[in-house]
C-alpha cells in the first residue's frame, strides 16, 4: 500500500551495532498473529527489549532515552533469516524511515523497498565512523538524500553515496508501490501468458 | 550459442519486461500461501478493489501456527485461529485450493508442494516464507518473498525482481556413512557463513549431490537462504522424474513424456559462467552441529567452539553474545554437552525418509531419561506412511512422542516451545535466539544425529552407536 513519500531525512540514530541481527530478533515469530498491519512497532525487538515480565531491560538501546530518531544504523547482516515483512512492518511502525547498514540480507532489503523504509548500504569503515560519532555525541545528525543518493553525517560533512535503482527511487520519491506498477501492466502480462501456452 | 546456466535458463523464460534500470517483471508459475503472511495481502487487495488474477496458480495450507495437538478440534489460541479461519475464507472466496487441517494433504506448505506433485522442474515458484527455497531441489526457481508480493503475485502474477547472480556450489566424492544431506549443508553454511551467497542464487552440482535422494535434495535447497542465498536448485534428472511419476499433479501420458523431454533440457550448459564458485569434497564432510545462534555457526560433532582469536571490534562482541545466549565457552568440545530436547520435523527434515532415519536408528533403544523427543511430520501423508511403514511404533516404544503436522517447535509459533535456558538438538533450519521459544538454545543437526542425542542424551556422533 502507499507509504510516505522519501526525499531527505535528516534524523538523530539510533545504533545497533550487533551484527546477523536475524528477523526473528526484529519480530518474533509468536507476534506475527495478525490478520491485519497495526502494531507490530511495540514488538520490535521484542525479545531484547523487554524481559520475560514485560518489563523494559535497560541495556537495551531502544529503552536508552539518549538515542531516538528515523534513523537505524545497524550492524552486519542485518534482516537475515525468514521473509516475514512483519519485520519491516515493525521498523515502520516504531517511527524508522531508513535503516543504515554495511550489508544488509536480500530479501528484508526487497521488503524494506516494497513498503517504504530505505535500506542504505555504506562501506564497513563509514559505519565505523558513524557509529563512533553517535557514541561520542548522540545528538549527532545524519541526513540522508535519496536524490543525490548521499548519506552524511552533519557534524563533520562526512558523507558517502549509496545504490538505489532507478526504479525504486522512483517510487521511494512519489510513495508508489509495485502493484500500483503491475497492474498497468496487465496487458503486457497478458501477452505474455499468450506467448507461453 | 550463448551458454546458459540452468537459473538463467528459467529465470529468462518467465521475464514479462526489464524495467530499464531497474528490476524485471517477473512471472510466477506457482504459488504457495499459508495463514501468517498471506492475510493482509488479501486485505490490502480489498482495499485497491482487485481480484485474484489466477486462483489456479495458488495452493494454500495452514503450517505455521497450527497446533499439532487435536487438529479435529477448534484451535483454542484465538489469534492462531482467526488467521487460519481468514485463510479459509479467502481461498473460498477467490476459489484458491487449500488443503486445510486434517485434510488427507495438509502439511508444511514445501512438504505438500512436492508429494502432490505442484512443484515441477522449470518453475517458478514463489511463497510468503523464506524456505520456499525447497522447491529448487526439483530444477524449479523457488524462493521466499514478503507480503507485499503475496499481493502482487495475487493481483498479477507477477512481481518485481532484480536476477540474482549466479552461484554454483559443487560437491564431489562420495559421503561417508552417517554423514547426510543436513551435514552437507550445514558444512557449506559452516564453510562461506550466513551471509557469504548473499545477493546469488545458488546451483548445487557434482557427484554427492547427484546421489542424493528428492528428499536430501529438498534438505539442501532449503537451506539456501541460510547463507543468505535468494534461493538454491539442483538439476532435474532421473531421480527427479521417477519421484514425480504418477504424483497427483504431475503430467500424465503424452504430457508427462512431452514434459520430461523439456526437464531434460533444463541443466547448465556446459562453458556457462557462474559470477563465484565453491567446491567441496564430500569426503571432508562429517556429521555436523551448530553451536550458536547464526546457521553459518556449525562444527564438526567432534570439533570445538571456535576461539577468539583473530576476531575484534563488534565481531568478537557479536561472538560471545552468542556464545553467552547458548551458554557456551570459545574454545570447548560440544560432545558431551547436556540436552533437554530433540525435535524431529520440519520443511528441512520433516519428511518419511527423515523419519525413517530416526525410526532405523532407534528401533529396540530408549531415548535417555532427560530428553523430551518430539517428532512432527510434515504432513499427513508422512504421517500415514509412518504409521503404515511401522516407524510410528518403532518410535513411540523409544520414548518419542508423535505430533500432527505443522511447523511446530520449528518457529515455536504454536505451544510446541522450547522453554527457556533448554537446550534442543533440532533437525530445523535456524538456531536464532528464541526461534524456538524465549530463551531457548537452538542446536542444529542432521536426524540421524538427533536420534543419536536422545538415546544417549548429550551431544555425540552418531557413526560412535551405529
Amino acid at each position: 500500500m502507499a507509504y510516505d513519500k522519501f526525499n531527505v531525512l535528516t534524523s538523530t540514530v539510533v545504533p545497533l551495532p550487533t551484527e546477523n541481527v536475524d528477523t526473528d530478533q526484529i519480530i518474533p515469530a509468536r507476534f506475527l498473529k495478525a490478520t491485519e498491519r497495526e502494531g507490530f512497532g511495540d514488538n520490535l525487538f521484542r525479545d531484547w527489549r523487554y524481559d520475560v515480565e514485560g518489563n523494559p531491560k535497560k541495556d537495551f538501546v531502544l529503552n536508552d532515552s539518549t538515542y531516538a530518531g528515523k534513523i537505524l544504523l545497524a550492524g552486519r547482516n542485518f534482516g537475515s533469516g525468514s521473509s516475514r515483512e512483519h519485520a519491516v512492518w515493525a521498523l515502520y511502525d516504531y517511527g524508522f524511515r531508513c535503516v543504515v547498514s554495511s550489508f544488509f540480507a536480500d530479501i528484508f532489503k526487497n521488503n524494506c523497498l516494497n513498503i517504504g523504509v530505505l535500506p542504505v548500504t555504506i562501506s564497513p569503515e563509514f559505519a565505523d565512523v558513524l557509529f563512533a560519532a553517535i557514541e561520542a555525541d548522540p545528538s549527532t545528525e545524519v541526513e540522508v538524500d535519496i536524490d543525490t543518493q548521499k548519506i552524511t553525517l552533519l557534524s563533520t560533512g562526512q558523507s558517502e553515496s549509496f545504490d538505489i535503482n532507478a526504479y525504486k527511487k522512483e517510487n521511494m520519491k512519489n510513495g508508489f508501490d509495485d502493484i500500483d506498477y503491475l497492474l498497468n501492466l496487465k496487458g503486457e502480462i497478458e501477452e505474455f501468458e499468450k506467448g507461453r501456452a | 550459442m550463448e551458454k546458459k546456466t540452468l537459473f538463467d535458463k528459467i529465470w529468462d523464460a518467465h521475464v514479462v519486461k526489464s524495467v530499464p534500470s531497474g528490476p524485471d517483471v517477473f512471472f510466477i508459475d506457482k504459488h504457495f500461501i499459508h495463514e501468517v503472511t498471506s492475510p493482509v495481502a488479501f486485505l490490502n487487495l480489498e482495499k485497491r478493489g482487485v481480484g485474484v488474477l489466477h486462483p489456479q496458480r495458488t495452493v494454500g495450507t495452514p503450517d505455521h501456527n497450527v497446533p499439532t495437538v487435536d487438529q479435529d478440534k477448534t484451535i483454542k489460541d484465538k489469534l492462531s485461529r482467526m488467521q487460519v479461519e481468514k485463510l479459509r475464507e479467502n481461498c473460498k472466496k477467490h476459489g484458491i485450493e487449500l488443503h486445510d487441517l486434517g485434510s488427507a494433504h495438509h502439511g508444511i506448505v514445501h512438504v505438500i508442494g512436492p508429494e502432490l506433485g505442484i512443484t515441477q522442474p522449470g518453475m517458478t515458484i514463489v511463497c510468503g516464507d523464506s524456505h520456499t527455497s525447497t522447491h529448487g531441489a526439483f530444477g524449479a526457481i523457488a524462493f521466499g518473498i514478503g507480503t507485499s508480493e503475496v499481493e502482487m503475485v495475487l493481483a498479477t502474477q507477477c512481481i518485481m525482481q532484480s536476477k540474482a547472480k549466479k552461484m554454483r556450489i559443487t560437491v564431489d566424492g562420495e559421503l561417508s556413512a552417517g554423514v547426510t544431506s543436513k551435514d552437507i549443508i550445514l558444512y557449506i553454511i559452516a564453510k562461506i557463513s550466513a551471509a557469504g551467497a548473499t545477493g546469488y542464487f545458488v546451483e548445487y552440482a557434482g557427484s554427492a549431490i547427484e546421489s542424493l535422494s528428492m528428499e536430501a535434495r529438498m534438505t539442501i535447497c532449503n537451506m539456501s537462504i541460510e547463507m543468505g542465498a535468494r534461493g538454491g536448485l539442483i538439476a532435474p534428472d532421473e531421480t527427479t522424474f521417477d519421484y514425480l511419476k504418477g504424483k497427483q499433479y504431475s503430467p500424465k501420458g503424452e504430457e508427462w513424456d512431452k514434459a520430461v523431454a523439456y526437464w531434460k533440457s533444463l541443466k547448465t550448459d556446459d562453458g556457462a559462467v557462474f559470477d563465484k564458485e565453491y567446491h567441496f569434497d564430500a569426503a571432508d564432510i562429517e556429521p555436523m552441529i551448530t553451536y550458536g545462534t547464526n546457521p553459518g555457526m556449525g562444527i564438526k560433532v567432534k570439533g570445538n567452539i571456535p576461539s577468539t582469536e583473530g576476531m575484534e571490534g563488534s565481531n568478537k562482541t557479536s561472538y560471545l553474545k552468542s556464545l553467552d545466549y547458548m551458554g557456551f565457552a570459545p574454545g570447548e568440545a560440544i560432545q558431551g554437552k547436556k540436552v533437554d530436547f530433540v525435535f524431529v520435523g520440519s520443511c528441512t527434515n520433516g519428511r518419511i525418509e527423515d523419519i525413517r532415519s530416526v525410526a532405523n536408528y532407534v528401533k529396540g533403544k530408549k531415548k535417555a531419561d532427560n530428553i523430551t523427543a518430539w517428532i512432527v511430520p510434515g504432513s499427513r501423508e508422512v504421517e500415514k506412511m509412518a504409521h503404515e511403514e511401522g516407524l510410528v511404533k518403532i518410535l513411540e516404544e523409544a520414548g518419542f512422542e508423535l505430533r500432527q503436522p505443522g511447523c511446530s517447535a520449528c518457529l515455536a509459533m504454536n505451544d510446541d516451545k522450547i522453554p527457556s535456558g533448554k537446550y534442543a538438538v533440532s533437525t530445523s533450519n535456524r538456531n536464532f535466539e528464541g526461534r524456538q521459544g524465549p530463551g531457548a538454545r537452538t542446536m542444529l543437526a542432521s536426524p540421524l544425529t538427533v536420534a543419536a542425542v536422545a538415546v544417549k542424551g548429550e551431544i555425540c556422533d552418531p557413526r560412535e552407536i551405529f
